[in-house]
């Protein structure tokens, strides 16, 4: 195999990297902006509505819709146009991060996802991409934030912490499995973390903060989110994605471990942890349709199964010692 | 429903003590470290199986009681399905705009006529016509390969375990070490011919598939920071009608491109450095040995291990042989790298290798009938002065060492070996079919959506010449999306109209 390592592009690399983080933190921010402030407008708008209804005996709504009457399209409020620029921020932000995949990939002649480092900048973008696909109409934008908040927890860790020099794969990893298997894991996880938050959303939806009168800055910020049902449909339709995705995942790993390590399977603790997340998401979709299951339930065994997959990341490879500890970090 | 999803539940928690921790199946002596460990609690979970997880009586009940469960639920519904695929699709209902999704066109044409470009619009789904009158109603309905497939992805699990259980049972895996440097290397005769071997509940041993390996070579590249870019090994087999005729053919092992030959795999699972001492006695006669080390670090390759050197029969007296046995221990560096007089390695490759050794003399124990380890001496030989130590050495290759009676030991230097790995499992291509099975049954239970369309055709009264067409629709799964399909056949019907 090729073991030249093109420094130059390993440096683009990182800086695409930090460039991404930078600019995600940033659209977070913006976003979060929207979050906080657009609600109390709302109300403002609300509360002058009322006023105006109680004068005029409900003629309000009409006096919008009367024919010849021409309304100039408001400015976008400040908030919105925050919100915008900081949802192009975040597409920015995942081109960045697809760069420093790809350029890691080409200075070092390999799938650029052969350690820690590389397979959560692949999970991040997968879970970027997984979202940007599902949160593409206006009205989920305000769940931005919450995608981004994990995501940008995933990838300060990596950067941080796991980073690692570009450079050859160990010979267990030079087979043509590598790109297969780890991609497909890694868009399952991605997609599975989508799934997490919108269930996350969900409960806190249903939770006492989402009730009408609920009061307090959780709860004006959980008004903002789209309908319980929404989320839950959202959750639901990522998982049914993500669940046989993953499991292809597993299997690819598994035709990979019989040619390997020479067994297809063996319960090494990363085998295990990969089981455990995969009966746990089936459990959610046999929950999804057992009376009494349906909702809050169901939501959080798709939060522990989510749980179970990041426990699989960071526990089993960094803390246990199995075949999947070469995170490229002693 | 309710008992599979506990029984689910079960299942993922207890394998988790499989995770967290150590287990004998993947490493024997980590349990033993543990049990060390934890006196107090060790011993307890010994007894509730919790380092055997997969193999467990608890682990065993969960699944059975899950298959079971399993085949309960799903057999029910087989019959139910296949009474569903004979069965007409029901009538419609009288009212069709109290249906989740409703539609009305008016088109042209007798009822007959626009029915029959209707039926033309839902082309694949199983439909019935039933006319009454001048009314004429059709019954469509699609997605019966839904529960096929949803079927398919339960029994394939059934598949699976029974096909994972053939080959646990049947099935076998044994390791070997070969040095390296095309000598006799191994046969696959009997378990007695592999270091370690397990083997399923059916495999007594007198059958297993022979193969005979020799090992030419043995090449690994280190990147400078010491990890490893490639290992490969030239070896040569034969297996079946080359036993009999004697032919080798070869082979270019490496890790992930096993050797397959007769169903059976052999793999390049390890490698590490057998090191050459020879040992000359005072009458001038000489022993060499070359014994595999263990390599205790795996980024380093220092290894360690130990080697037992008879003297030449006649040398001594029967008593006095095993007071004058040579045994040598310590360790092994591929490149020295000395602390002091303390030997470490600083790379994996061979670049300047150098033994720190305890060298000993009196009895090493080989004929005392107690098995040893093949990488350490007896302690308690030393322990009970039969075996004494006479120098403490560091040597690089060509140095050798006087024991002070005559007797030099010599280091050599070292050659490397490899570990292969056969295994043997007849059935891990039918556990391939049924996983793929299982991932087709489920794909398609997630992708196919079950649909019921009705459409009443009647006279409209109005216009002569035109008809109205009345379309009511329900998901029955997974309704995102419905709407806009139920419009967009309204709309399908309206233009065949007008085509």
């Amino acid at each position: 195999m090729n073991t030249d390592i093109d420094i130059g592009l390993a440096r683009y690399s990182d800086w695409a990297f930090t460039g991404s983080v930078v600019i995600l933190v940033l659209a977070m921010l913006l976003l979060a902006v929207e979050l906080a402030s657009s609600r109390s407008r709302r109300a403002d708008a609300r509360e002058l509505v009322g006023a105006a209804a109680v004068g005029t005996t409900g003629g309000v709504d009409l006096a919008d819709n009367r024919p010849g009457v021409v309304i100039e399209e408001a400015a976008a409020p400040f908030s919105e146009r925050v919100g915008k620029a900081g949802l192009n921020l975040v597409y920015l932000g995942i081109l960045l991060l697809g760069a420093c995949i790809v350029l890691r990939g080409l200075s070092t002649h390999r799938a650029p996802w052969g350690n820690m480092y590389e397979f959560i900048n692949l999970t991040g973008f997968c879970g970027l991409v997984a979202a940007a696909v599902v949160l593409r109409r206006p009205q989920y934008r305000a769940l931005w934030v919450f995608v981004l908040v994990p995501v940008l927890v995933l990838l300060t860790i990596s950067g941080k912490w796991l980073y690692t020099h570009a450079a050859p794969v160990m010979p267990a990893l030079q087979s043509y499995w590598l790109p297969i298997h780890v991609s497909v894991v890694s868009l399952g996880s991605g997609v599975f973390l989508v799934a997490g938050v919108a269930s996350i959303l969900f409960l806190l939806k249903m939770s006492r903060f989402g009730e009408p009168d609920a009061q307090g800055a959780l709860a004006r910020v959980v008004a903002k989110l789209p309908d319980a049902q929404i989320l839950d449909r959202i959750a639901y339709r990522t998982t049914i994605f993500a669940f046989p995705v993953f499991g292809f995942g597993v299997i690819f790993g598994a035709i990979w471990a019989e040619e390997a390590w020479g067994r297809y399977w063996g319960w090494d603790p990363k085998e295990t942890v990969s089981f455990i997340a995969w009966v746990i998401y089936a459990a959610y979709l046999h929950a999804r349709s057992t009376a009494g299951w349906r909702d809050k339930k169901a939501a959080w065994v798709n939060i522990v199964g989510f749980a179970a997959m990041v426990f699989n990341l960071f526990f089993i490879n960094l803390v246990t010692v199995g075949l999947h500890s070469y995170a490229g970090v002693n | 429903m309710g008992t599979a999803l506990v029984l689910l539940f079960l299942l993922a928690l207890g394998a988790v003590p499989g995770a967290l921790l150590p287990q004998r199946s993947l490493n024997e002596s980590k349990v033993q470290q543990y049990l060390n460990q934890h006196p107090v609690i060790g011993p307890w979970f010994d007894r509730l199986q919790l380092f055997d997880v997969f193999s467990s009586f608890w682990f065993t009940a969960i699944y059975a009681l899950l298959f079971i469960s399993l085949v309960g639920c799903l057999t029910p519904r087989i019959v139910e399905h296949s009474r569903s695929l004979r069965a007409t699709p029901v009538p419609a209902p009288r009212n069709l705009s109290r249906l989740p999704r409703h539609a009305a066109v008016t088109v042209s044409g007798t009822p007959a006529e626009a029915a029959a470009r209707i039926g033309g619009q839902l082309r694949g789904w199983r439909r019935v016509t039933r006319t009454t009158d001048d009314v004429v109603e059709i019954s469509a309905e699609k997605g019966y390969l839904r529960e096929f497939g949803n079927i398919v992805f339960h029994f394939s699990l059934l598949g699976l375990l029974a096909a994972v259980a053939i080959g646990k049972l049947f099935g076998y895996e044994g390791n070997v070490i070969v040095l390296a440097n095309g000598g006799p290397g191994f046969c696959s005769a009997s378990p007695a011919a592999f270091d370690s071997f397990r083997a399923g509940n059916n495999v007594d041993g007198t059958s297993l598939y022979p193969m005979c390996i020799r090992v030419n070579d043995f090449e690994a590249n280190y990147l400078p920071t010491g990890q490893a870019t490639s290992f490969s090994s030239n070896i040569d087999y034969q297996a079946g009608n080359d036993l009999d005729t004697g032919t080798w053919r070869s082979y270019r092992l490496e890790v992930n491109h096993p050797l397959r030959v007769g169903g059976d795999r052999v793999y390049l699972q390890g490698h590490g450095y057998a090191p050459t001492f020879t040992v000359t006695f005072p009458n001038g006669e000489q022993r060499t040995q070359t014994v595999q080390f263990l390599p205790n670090d795996l980024q380093s390759l220092l290894s360690s291990g130990a080697l037992r050197i008879d003297p030449p029969a006649g040398l001594y007296t029967a008593d006095q042989r095993r007071k004058n046995q040579i045994a040598i221990a310590g360790l092994f560096a591929p490149t020295q790298q000395m602390d002091g007089k303390l030997l470490s390695s600083s790379f994996p490759a061979m670049r300047d290798p150098a033994v720190a050794v305890d060298i000993y003399r009196g009895d090493t124990g080989l004929d005392s009938g107690r098995p040893q380890s093949l990488f350490s001496l007896d302690n308690r030989l030393v322990e009970q002065k039969r075996l004494n130590k006479v120098k403490r050495v560091n040597l690089i290759v060509g140095q050798q060492v006087d024991l002070g009676d005559g007797t030099m030991v010599r280091f050599d230097g070292a050659t490397e070996f490899v570990n292969l790995q056969v295994s043997h499992d007849p059935a891990q291509v039918w556990v391939l079919v049924f996983a793929m099975t299982m991932m087709g049954g489920l794909l398609v239970s997630l992708v196919v959506r079950r649909r019921r369309v009705w459409a009443r055709v009647s006279d409209s009264g109005s216009a002569p010449g035109t008809v109205n067409v009345e379309l009511g629709g329900l998901a029955r799964t997974d309704n995102s999306g419905w709407g806009e399909e139920l419009d967009k056949l309204a709309q399908r019907v309206a233009e065949a109209d007008r085509a």
